[in-house]
């Protein structure tokens, strides 16, 4: 079975700063991965370089059966080919309403004529609804998601997230100023979601990452320093030394 | 006659002239019979011995005589010199001295013919080449270099080895060398004054070489007589409209008709509405009309003229040729290659002048440029009202000078004033509205837009719409001149001068001052710089009122050259802008490169087509279009996570 | 989705409203209670409304601060002003031609057109782009495709290199110089900076200017209220919830898989298309024009009349501009009464551009829902208190104050 994402040798380097070294990685179709790592060790360059914000200076990265190249994409190619990301702070369009923001994320055709000829279905506002309904968002479905709580647009990018059908999500920091039983909610629907599709949590609250009880990659100065389960990794000097002994 | 004229020079310098006072005369007198029927043939000796006689009546002898002047008072048959005045003549003796007036019937007038006169105007311009006077030799010179002649040429050469005066005479020699290659009869001397100036720029030597290959065109079934150019091919060397109306001009082909010479002809037969057996109402298409016409020929109403066939006929038997005017080809050849050494040289130094009009144009750019990047850099601002900023220091700088009507001391004071005046603008507009704006880049742009046109009518309100008078002092005009192409005002050196002050006074300002440290650290991250004590507020107002206060500087330079009129800042503004985004954000280097650039290119694309500067700027944006695909941030980019994508 | 749901309420207000002004102003025009050269000025500022229209979609609800739409404006204007003046000119030339005798040949008749038309710019013969002048159906066709098509290869290459925010505005504003320098040039082909004029006579029509006024009116108020409704369905749907989204936060857009560049280029040809058939409707009332229309500062006018209508609401950019352009030519033409001072007197002509420029001003520092902010208060619509951030992190995203709680 070959892996659904795969980097392999990328570098990286802002002004002589390499933020990014010869960085290998992989993950398969339906897989949980935390990735842990101090400050700086690269991981948000390494979601840029995934979703195309940022283009790597060499190395390679594929994704799905055909080992599409993602390194020619623009950012909107690659999300249609079936890659999500959720940022750390929730960013969702505050001056439209929950259900303005589920109908953009919907999985339908993404070119602007398509886009003029769209009418909503039955089923799309049955998919709208229950994936409001998932978040607990069934309620709100007619406000601006400006006035939402802070935990509420966390909850309304995953839902915008799943309603692009992603094969691949990158989940950057989702308990990040989350109440303990929100936390304990997402840990439940990010190990849903993975059995399904594969998901990358970048996350740096041990606790939580045990909960997701998944396979862990360190990452330190833009390079792969451990990779196993947490209890492994935790027991790994490198590892300790650059990051779990600062704590 | 090199001789005599260093006689003559000799005898100017070292003799005293009372002593020769009454030598002119004693000429005269001698030779009174050749002077009153004079003969070309003979003539000559004495013309020479008056010009020799270092007497300075001479010259006013020589002239009288040529202009018929010199007359012969019929009671005591002695000769004066008579000068119109009143009814008669007021005459003077060969000596000099006044003899009284008479009325023209006691006169008799020598009327030398035109041969005599000729030898005497020679004999006249050596005379004055060589007066003792320099600015009388100058005079002669100049008006022999302007108006150049074969005659000149002998008397020229004449006068040459006399000169002491080595610039002078180094004048003399060039004219010589000028005259010799258009009018000496032999070929090989004229050969040799065009090789002897190699790749000379002087532009008397390009009027004196260009009459020498002007060609004509004939048209002629064998190669003409003359100095054949060459055969020019019909459609690649001369076009066929062209070559016909020679081959009409030689009479080798008749005449083509124009519609309207047709129209004319055919309304001219027309008769019972029918114009050669063609209704009139047919004939809204060409070829009725043609055929109506080949019927008048026919019958010999109209002359023949060529049709479309006949002409093509005519033009494939013919030949064209061009000759050169100049008939000696050796001089012609020699002509063409000094031109060529001549072209390829001008063309180095034009490039040279265009390097040196591209940095002045650089330098203004940058000037009205880098006040606008630092506010664009530090507070990502685009403030457009900085034209009319500019506007306000060319305006301080003229009111500046009704009060102090010295230009040198008028422009120190307001070159600071001018700064003051704009800096407390810019510190009020960032206080009272920029502030409130903060990072909203486009709702900036439309208000300092808002303020910019209120500030503008406000100008024109108060100044007029008249241009308005900003003149530089005495020592900036004029220019510095280093050959016949390649010269610079000084007034574009002292904008270079003022440019070249700013660059520095910034990089010290931004590199070695605790403000410059600040400005730095709020630039490239204010919430960074705010918790380290640094108040970005001030360095904001500090920033705009910095970048407003160049406005107003650049804007008394501007002035200088400009016309000053409420508009003089937005013929800059776009540029300006420009100059900042081809440059890059935040960086003076990149406001240097990018002036630079934009100065260069404006000025090589107004080189390729020099009567339209419209067209010169149009292409620019469209190449700062294009130069944006490939440099998106400028020519100097920060590049990382600071660049903020 | 029927017309009376609430969100178009707005759109049946403003179609309800521009119908009665139009009858208004046509019954009056027949008893003569305004003059022919009042209508044409309606007529003008109804166009002058559809390019505002235009300017709305692009910045009030793409973000896309573009100062050079009124170059499409103008260019439209120019090819429709082709035809108006070749046809015409072929009337006369026709006329002129016959009186002398023969019936005019294809050839002398083009000749004649040509020194007519450019005789002013020392040329006699007519320029390639004037090749379809001959013919109104393709003269119009250009109307469409010479704007839209600069519009999309020069969008296409600043999009492409995202260039966006104040960058972008500058990029635009010297297109339009680039284009109005270019325009300025004899050899340009359309007369330098003589212009076209004589567009007001349509050829092959005798009617009277009064008639040919109205008719021009009738036609701008048509095509405002199909733009309108056009653009209302455009923003209301899918399409314009994701122009909206890419205004405050274009990153996400494109992480949600739609390709932003291919939509800012789809709207600014869109809105440039628009602004081309205003300006086609536009010039033939004016009569006449000229590069100057094409200054980079009528564009960036016509951002202010969005600006102080109130941007993101399209009747905001009608107001707006409607209110501006009217107060500037009541201010302009010499009829307000000058306010005596004492020691000055405030002549209008002279200061309602420095009027104009402060109450701008003012309207983005106080009031930057602008003059649509009073039908908000109206109709008890709040914004949301958010301590000042703004809808979303790019430029052109929607400040506190414009949003709706």
């Amino acid at each position: 079975m070959t892996a659904l994402l795969e980097v392999s040798g990328v570098t990286v380097s802002f002004d002589g700063f390499r933020a990014i070294n010869n960085l290998t990685f992989a993950i398969q179709a339906a897989e949980l991965r935390a990735i842990i790592g101090p400050n700086g060790a690269g991981k948000s360059t390494f979601m840029d370089i995934v979703t195309g914000k940022t283009r790597p200076d060499s190395g390679s990265v594929t994704f799905g059966e055909k080992s599409l190249s993602l390194l020619k994409l623009s950012e909107a190619k690659i999300a249609r080919a079936g890659i999500g990301r959720k940022f750390q702070r929730p960013t969702v369009f505050e001056d439209q309403t929950v259900h303005e923001n589920l109908t953009l994320a919907l999985k339908a055709a993404r070119s602007p004529w398509a886009v003029l000829a769209w009418r909503k279905t039955a089923q799309d506002e049955d998919r709208i609804q229950a994936l409001a309904a998932q978040v607990g968002l069934g309620d709100s479905l007619d406000r601006k998601a400006g006035i939402l709580s802070h935990g509420q647009k966390q909850w309304l990018e995953i839902a915008m997230l799943l309603a692009q059908e992603p094969r691949l999500l990158l989940v950057d920091e989702p308990a990040a100023g989350m109440t303990l039983a929100e936390r304990e909610k997402t840990t439940e629907l990010l190990v849903d979601i993975a059995r399904t599709r594969a998901v990358v949590v970048v996350e740096h609250d041990m606790e939580f990452v045990r909960r997701l009880n998944c396979k862990v990659t360190v990452l330190h100065e833009g390079a792969v320093l451990a990779e196993g389960s947490l209890d492994h990794v935790t027991k790994n000097q490198a590892v300790i030394d650059v990051y779990l002994g600062r704590g | 006659m090199r001789l005599t004229a260093l006689v003559v020079a000799a005898l100017c310098w070292l003799a005293p002239m009372p002593t020769l006072a009454q030598e002119a005369a004693r000429i005269v007198q001698e030779n009174r019979d050749q002077i009153v029927k004079p003969s070309r043939q003979t003539i000559g000796p004495v013309i020479t011995a008056l010009a020799a006689s270092g007497d300075p009546m001479a010259d006013d002898i020589l002239s009288a005589w040529e202009a018929k002047r010199l007359v012969i008072r019929k009671s005591d048959e002695a000769l004066f010199l008579a000068l119109p005045e009143g009814d008669g003549f007021a005459l003077t003796a060969l000596d000099g001295t006044p003899a009284g007036t008479a009325v023209k019937a006691d006169l008799t007038e020598l009327k030398p013919n035109a041969g005599v006169r000729g030898l005497i105007a020679t004999a006249l311009v050596q005379f004055t080449l060589s007066d003792p006077d320099p600015v009388k030799r100058q005079e002669a010179l100049t008006s022999i270099a302007q108006d150049p002649t074969a005659e000149a040429l002998e008397p020229l050469r004449a006068a040459i080895a006399s000169e002491a005066d080595p610039a002078m005479k180094a004048q003399k020699e060039r004219l010589e060398r000028l005259l010799t290659l258009r009018f000496d009869p032999a070929s090989e001397a004229r050969v040799a004054a065009i090789d002897s100036f190699g790749a000379d720029l002087g532009l008397d030597l390009r009027a004196a070489l260009n009459p020498l290959v002007v060609t004509t065109r004939v048209a002629s079934a064998t190669p003409p007589d003359g100095n054949v150019a060459g055969e020019l091919r019909l459609g690649t060397d001369i076009p066929e409209d062209e070559a016909y109306a020679l081959l009409v001009a030689a009479n080798l082909a008749p005449a083509r008709l124009t519609l309207e010479e047709q129209r004319a002809a055919l309304l001219a037969n027309l008769s019972g509405g029918m114009v050669g057996g063609v209704p009139v109402a047919e004939l809204d298409t060409q070829a009725a009309r043609d055929r109506a016409y080949t019927a008048l020929e026919a019958s010999g109403a109209v002359p023949v003229a060529a049709t479309d066939d006949e002409a093509k006929a005519a033009l494939a038997t013919a030949k064209f040729y061009e000759v050169y005017a100049e008939p000696d080809p050796a001089v012609t050849s020699a002509a063409q290659a000094a031109l060529g050494r001549i072209g390829t040289k001008v063309g180095v130094m034009q490039t040279a002048d265009l390097g040196l009009d591209a940095l002045s144009l650089a330098s203004i750019y940058f000037l009205a440029a880098i006040g606008l990047a630092i506010t664009f850099g530090v507070m990502g601002v685009i403030n457009m009202a900085h034209g009319e900023f500019i506007t306000i220091g060319a305006y301080t700088g003229y009111v500046v000078q009704l009060f102090v009507p010295d230009y040198t001391l008028s422009i120190l004071i307001a070159l600071p004033l001018a700064f003051a005046i704009t800096f407390g603008g810019g510190v009020a507009m960032e206080r009272l509205v920029i502030r409130h704006l903060y990072k909203r880049p486009l709702e900036t742009l439309l208000a300092t837009f808002g303020i910019s046109i209120a500030l503008q009518q406000i100008l024109k309100n108060v100044f007029g719409t008249q241009a308005r008078p900003l003149t530089s002092p005495a020592w900036l005009d004029g220019a510095w001149v280093l050959n016949d192409v390649v010269s610079i005002s000084y007034i574009r050196i002292a904008i270079f001068v003022l440019a070249l002050i700013f660059l520095g006074f910034f990089l010290y300002l931004m590199k070695r001052t605790r403000l410059g440290l600040e400005v730095r650290a709020v630039t490239q991250n204010p919430a960074m710089a705010a918790s380290m004590g640094i108040n970005p507020d001030r360095i904001n107002m500090l920033t705009f009122g910095l970048g407003s206060g160049i406005a107003g500087i650049a804007g008394v330079a501007i002035g200088l050259f400009a016309k000053v009129t409420s508009e003089l800042g937005t013929d800059y503004i776009v540029q300006s802008f420009m100059t900042v985004v081809v440059g890059g954000v935040g960086s003076i280097w990149g406001t240097l490169a990018g002036a630079t650039m934009i100065g260069g290119f404006q000025k090589v694309i107004e080189f390729f087509n020099p009567s339209n500067t419209l067209a010169a700027q149009t292409y620019m944006i469209l190449f700062i279009i294009l130069f944006i695909q490939f440099r998106p941030r400028g020519i100097i980019a920060l590049r990382g996570r600071a660049a903020g994508d | 989705m029927t017309l009376l749901q609430p969100r178009h309420r707005s759109a049946l207000i403003f179609i309800a409203c521009l119908a009665v002004f139009t009858i208004a102003v046509t019954i009056a025009a027949h008893f003569g209670l305004v003059s022919t050269s009042f209508v044409k000025t309606l007529g003008k500022t109804l166009c002058l409304c559809l390019a505002a229209l235009a300017m709305d979609l692009i910045w009030g609800y793409a973000g896309i601060l573009s100062l050079g739409h009124m170059a499409f404006f103008a260019l439209g204007g120019y090819m429709i002003g082709m035809w108006l003046m070749y046809a015409r000119t072929e009337e006369i030339v026709v006329a002129s031609l016959l009186n002398g005798g023969l019936p005019a040949t294809p050839e002398e008749i083009s000749q004649g057109i040509a020194t007519q038309i450019f005789g002013v710019v020392g040329a006699s013969d007519l320029p390639a782009i004037w090749s379809f002048a001959y013919s109104l159906p393709l003269q119009l066709a250009l109307v469409v495709a010479v704007p839209g098509l600069l519009a999309l290869v020069f969008g296409w290459l600043a999009f492409r290199s995202r260039v966006t925010g104040v960058y972008l505005s500058i990029l635009t504003q010297a297109m339009t110089l680039a284009l109005a320098l270019y325009l300025f040039q004899n050899d340009s082909g359309l007369r330098g900076n003589n212009g076209l004029s004589g567009l007001q006579n349509l050829p092959g029509v005798t009617a009277s200017q009064d008639a040919v006024s109205l008719w021009f009116f009738w036609a701008s108020a048509a095509a405002l209220a199909v733009a309108y409704l056009t653009l209302h369905a455009i923003v209301s749907g899918k399409f314009g919830s994701v122009i909206r989204a890419i205004r405050d936060d274009e990153a996400r857009v494109r992480f949600l898989g739609y390709s932003v560049e291919g939509y800012k280029l789809f709207v600014f040809t869109l809105t440039a298309v628009i602004c081309a058939l205003a300006g086609a409707l536009y010039y033939p009332q004016a009569g006449i024009i000229n590069p100057a229309e094409l200054a980079p500062i009528a564009s960036i006018y016509l951002a202010v009349w969005v600006a102080i209508g109130g941007r993101g609401r399209l009747y905001g950019a009608v107001i707006g501009a409607a209110i501006v352009s009217l107060l500037s030519s009541w201010f302009t033409g010499g009829r307000v009464p000058s306010i005596p001072l004492g020691f000055a007197t405030i002549n209008w002509v002279d200061w309602w551009l420095v009027l104009l420029g402060l109450t701008f001003v003012c309207v983005t520092l106080f009031a930057p829902k602008g003059i649509g902010g009073l039908f908000d208060r109206f109709a008890g619509v709040l914004t949301p208190d958010r301590k000042g951030a703004p809808l979303g992190p790019d430029d052109g995203s929607l400040m506190e104050q414009e949003a709706q709680k």
